[in-house]
């Protein structure tokens, strides 16, 4: 990310947190008592950093998905129903395999990314073959898998009894950093006396952030250094030029979407095998993928920059849950300042303008191109 | 010329300079224009000349001088005061909507309403005629612009400007996209629209066009007036000295072609358009080594498609073609090119580069992943860049800087980062799709030097070309297609216009005595 986009990703953030302030005040709350809420929400206990970071961690791995697949000129609407896959698989392998542990993480989240991989590469077939629109196609495929999952859940072997979800995964195969020491005696006794990381360890932090990171250095590294990027990009930016220059445009296409399926299908995995451990019956969609939109679209679509992007997103979201108990504003509040920023961020002009505004002010350099 | 009214200034930019950062794009530059003259901007490429009328359109804000058009001091800050001046401006690219009328087109932004907000298309559609009438632009106005011709589309951009108000008329390359006919016509239409008093601006690097149309011509070189001159007392040479900065050759310097054996065939070749008719029909040629074929033909005969089909990017319904004696009919691009043929498309911007790509990583578009660009699926940057440097340096692009984006060139050097990468590539056949449109021509001279090098060097060139200058000075046989099939095959130096324009537009060789 440039200079000028970080600048610009600024202001659409700032001026996100003052219309919230704004509807704040309008329903009758103070914003700075709000805002500290949340702050203090997120920062004053390290079992809230935690909690932050665990929600966060979908949204990253969502949120490069999207933007993965926006490099090559692909719009992913798709991975909320990648996710689902995703969590679907990993929930069925982490429950009826028997596997010894490390290995039945590993196998359950490549089995939920190949099962989104191939999910994704279905908008992507069907894109290069028919040639139909892949916003068409994943969004039904996103539904797809809901009633898909929600059918899967039901079938008697896999569902809890007197509870609209799936049977727990084995504790073979949860990625919880250090939860089986938290819960023994040596680890309950370290704990009292360290009373930050007890905090810290307290939500169900596990494996998903670190792989999330990875996955967001890897998926940058693949853009940047590898044949494979430079295709998906050619592909992404000119589809007439990188067909005359030899790249074959339908297989690029559905690579695309399969990779993108497979992070989201990630997410999923990571998701279930790190905090919810069952896949529940859904009513409806739950969100992680359309956040993912929004993340990309907060970080430009730079695969690292969904990192801090999704963070922001989780600690916003986190944060203003707090709001409805202490002072009663709902979190509604939150949803709209979420909203105008990515509002913001989809209107670079009027940022450009004012960024432009400040430079001319102060008689600042045309910035050379890269 | 007795229709310049030389006491009426309609237009004058005095000490225009306009800057955008550190780059100068005008200096301090006049330019005085007179009712009822044709007045031509000549400069290369990125000399400033758009960005000198885009100042009078009040696209830009200058960043200092003065403008007045009929006599009054004019702070043109938007297109709107512009056009209240009574100034059009006719893009390179036309701005129309496809799926609208002529009509609707023209009226768009300022429809009139009868009762109840309903547009009067009626009205609209007679005063539209009474224009077309007045000017000679003849257009159907109920036609849709995606079934009408560039050239009517032209006609509609220019009618569009004439109906709000504009007596000033700013054309941006109008002939660029026009074949040899629609040139003539617009260049008459220039010279009806003049002698009912209107004044026009024409932005051009086609020195030809400035010799048959404009009356005075300003020349622009790298941000700066180089002179106004009355165009009858200049030669095309005199003018592209000036525009270029140096003395120009116009003819192509070659020595006899060396004629080898047949290294591609073309056997009855039929290809199909966009709409599922045959185009080009049972065409065959056969082209040999060390030597320089050139394709005349008006747009639109088959022409891209045939070139397409060569190069994989279309399928072929029937017939053959032979490269080096394999057979690489419906190959794919890849194969193709491996088979040793490369090609300079006819559209640079949509099939010869990734506009958002940098300079380097357009170089390898086709070999990106091969040894020594790629490993094992990695890229190796830094030879990347060392090669990309390589060509920059050998081909003289500039700016010399292989991180640059290629968009932000400009057409000349665009194309010459296309042609670095088509000739490093070796080709043993090099097809060449107007591979000097929209070039200066200084660029010109340059791409043809090339083109020529490659020939000498004992390879095959193909030239798919609508300028039949360049077709017949740098051919050494030239064919003509005509509907799809090649209808004639001469040797250039026995060739002469007038037959080529006559097999061009679809007369019979049998009929050539008449």
């Amino acid at each position: 990310m440039n200079q000028n986009k970080f600048i610009e990703t600024f202001i659409s953030i700032a001026l996100g947190l003052l219309v919230g302030a704004l509807v704040l005040l309008i329903s009758g709350f103070n914003p700075v008592e709000a805002y500290g809420i949340m702050f203090k929400g997120v920062f004053s206990n390290p079992k809230y950093i935690g909690w932050t970071i665990i929600r966060s961690t979908p949204l990253i791995l969502t949120g490069i998905s999207v933007a993965f697949a926006f490099r090559t000129g692909l719009f992913n609407i798709g991975a909320e129903g990648q996710f689902i896959i995703g969590s679907l698989v990993a929930t069925l392998v982490g429950y009826f395999a028997k596997l010894p542990p490390i290995i039945h993480p590993i196998v359950a989240i490549l089995a939920g990314c190949i099962a989104a991989g191939l999910w994704g590469g279905i908008a992507g077939f069907l894109k290069a073959k028919f040639g139909i629109h892949e916003v068409i196609t994943t969004i039904m495929l996103n539904w797809t898998a809901l009633y898909f999952s929600n059918f899967v859940v039901f079938w008697k072997p896999f569902k809890r009894l007197n509870r609209d979800a799936s049977e727990r995964i084995l504790d073979t195969a949860r990625i919880n950093i250090l939860g089986k020491w938290k819960a023994s005696e040596a680890g309950k006794a370290f704990l009292k006396n360290n009373s930050f990381l007890k905090d810290f360890l307290n939500p169900p932090i596990n494996y998903g952030f670190l792989i999330a990171i990875l996955v967001a250095i890897l998926v940058w590294y693949i853009l940047k250094n590898t044949t494979l990027g430079y295709q998906l990009r050619a592909v992404g930016y000119n589809r007439d030029a990188a067909e005359y220059g030899g790249i074959n445009i339908n297989r690029n296409l559905i690579v695309s979407m399969m990779i993108a399926g497979a992070i989201s299908g990630l997410a999923g995995a990571t998701q279930v095998l790190g905090v919810s451990r069952e896949t529940a019956v859904l009513a409806a969609m739950e969100g992680y993928g359309f956040d993912g939109i929004a993340v990309a679209l907060i970080a430009s679509n730079n695969p690292i920059a969904c990192i801090p992007a999704a963070l922001l997103f989780g600690g916003l979201k986190y944060g203003g849950s707090k709001l409805q108990p202490t002072i009663g504003a709902p979190m509604e509040v939150i949803n709209i300042t979420i909203g105008v920023i990515v509002f913001f961020i989809a209107m670079p002009k009027l940022i450009q303008m004012i960024t432009s505004l400040r430079g001319k002010k102060r008689g600042v350099k045309v910035e050379d191109t890269k | 010329m007795n229709k310049i009214n030389f006491d009426n200034k309609v237009i004058e930019m005095k000490n225009i300079t306009k800057k955008f950062g550190d780059f100068t794009a005008n200096e301090n530059i006049d330019l005085t224009v007179h009712k009822g003259e044709i007045h031509a901007l000549l400069g290369e490429n990125g000399a400033g000349k758009t960005t000198l009328m885009n100042v009078l359109y009040g696209l830009y804000e200058p960043t200092s001088g003065e403008v007045f058009i009929n006599g009054k001091k004019v702070d043109v800050t938007s297109p709107n005061i512009a056009i209240k001046s009574g100034i059009g401006m006719v893009h390179q690219h036309f701005m129309l909507v496809e799926t609208f009328t002529v009509v609707e087109n023209i009226i768009l932004g300022m429809e009139e309403t009868s009762n109840f907000g309903v547009i009067d298309i009626d009205k609209a559609t007679k005063k539209v005629e009474e224009l077309s009438k007045k000017y000679g632009l003849y257009v159907d106005p109920n036609a849709k612009v995606q079934d009408i011709s560039v050239g009517m589309q032209q006609r509609v951009e220019i009618l569009k400007a004439l109906y709000r108000g504009a007596d000033i008329l700013i054309l941006d390359e109008p002939t660029a996209v026009l074949t040899p006919q629609e040139i003539e016509e617009i260049i008459q239409i220039m010279k009806n629209l003049t002698e009912q008093g209107k004044t026009i601006i024409i932005i051009t690097h086609k020195l030809k066009e400035i010799k048959q149309s404009a009356d005075y011509c300003t020349i622009i070189r790298r941000g700066k007036k180089i002179d106004t001159v009355k165009v009858d007392d200049v030669t095309e040479e005199d003018l592209a000295s000036m525009m270029v900065g140096r003395e120009v050759s116009f003819k192509v310097d070659k020595k006899d072609p060396e004629i080898g054996d047949v290294v591609l065939e073309i056997d009855k070749l039929v290809v199909k358009d966009n709409r599922g008719l045959d185009i080009v029909k049972e065409l065959s040629l056969k082209l040999n080594k060390g030597e320089i074929l050139g394709i005349a033909g008006i747009d639109g005969n088959g022409q891209s498609e045939l070139l397409e089909a060569l190069t994989g990017l279309r399928d072929i319904e029937s017939g053959k073609v032979i490269l080096d004696g394999k057979d690489i009919t419906n190959l794919s691009p890849k194969e193709i090119m491996e088979s040793g043929m490369s090609h300079i498309p006819e559209d640079r911007q949509k099939r010869g580069l990734v506009l958002d790509f940098t300079v380097a990583e357009n170089m390898i578009l086709e070999n990106y992943h091969k040894e020594p660009f790629s490993q094992r699926g990695r890229l190796n940057h830094r030879i990347i860049s060392s090669f990309a440097k390589e060509l920059i340096e050998k081909f003289d692009v500039r700016p010399q800087n292989d991180k640059q984006i290629a968009g932000a060139l400009s057409g000349g050097n665009q194309q010459k980062v296309i042609l670095a990468r088509e000739i490093s590539n070796d080709p043993e056949v090099l097809i060449a799709a107007q591979p000097t449109r929209g070039l200066d021509v200084g660029a010109i001279e340059y791409v043809h030097r090339f083109l020529v090098d490659q020939r000498d060097r004992g390879k095959a060139v193909l030239l798919i070309s609508f300028e039949l200058d360049e077709v017949m000075n740098l051919s050494d046989r030239i064919g003509v297609i005509f509907d799809g099939r090649i209808v004639d095959i001469m040797d250039a130096k026995k060739a002469d216009e007038k037959t080529i324009g006559y097999l061009m537009a679809g007369g019979g060789a049998e009929d050539e005595s008449e």
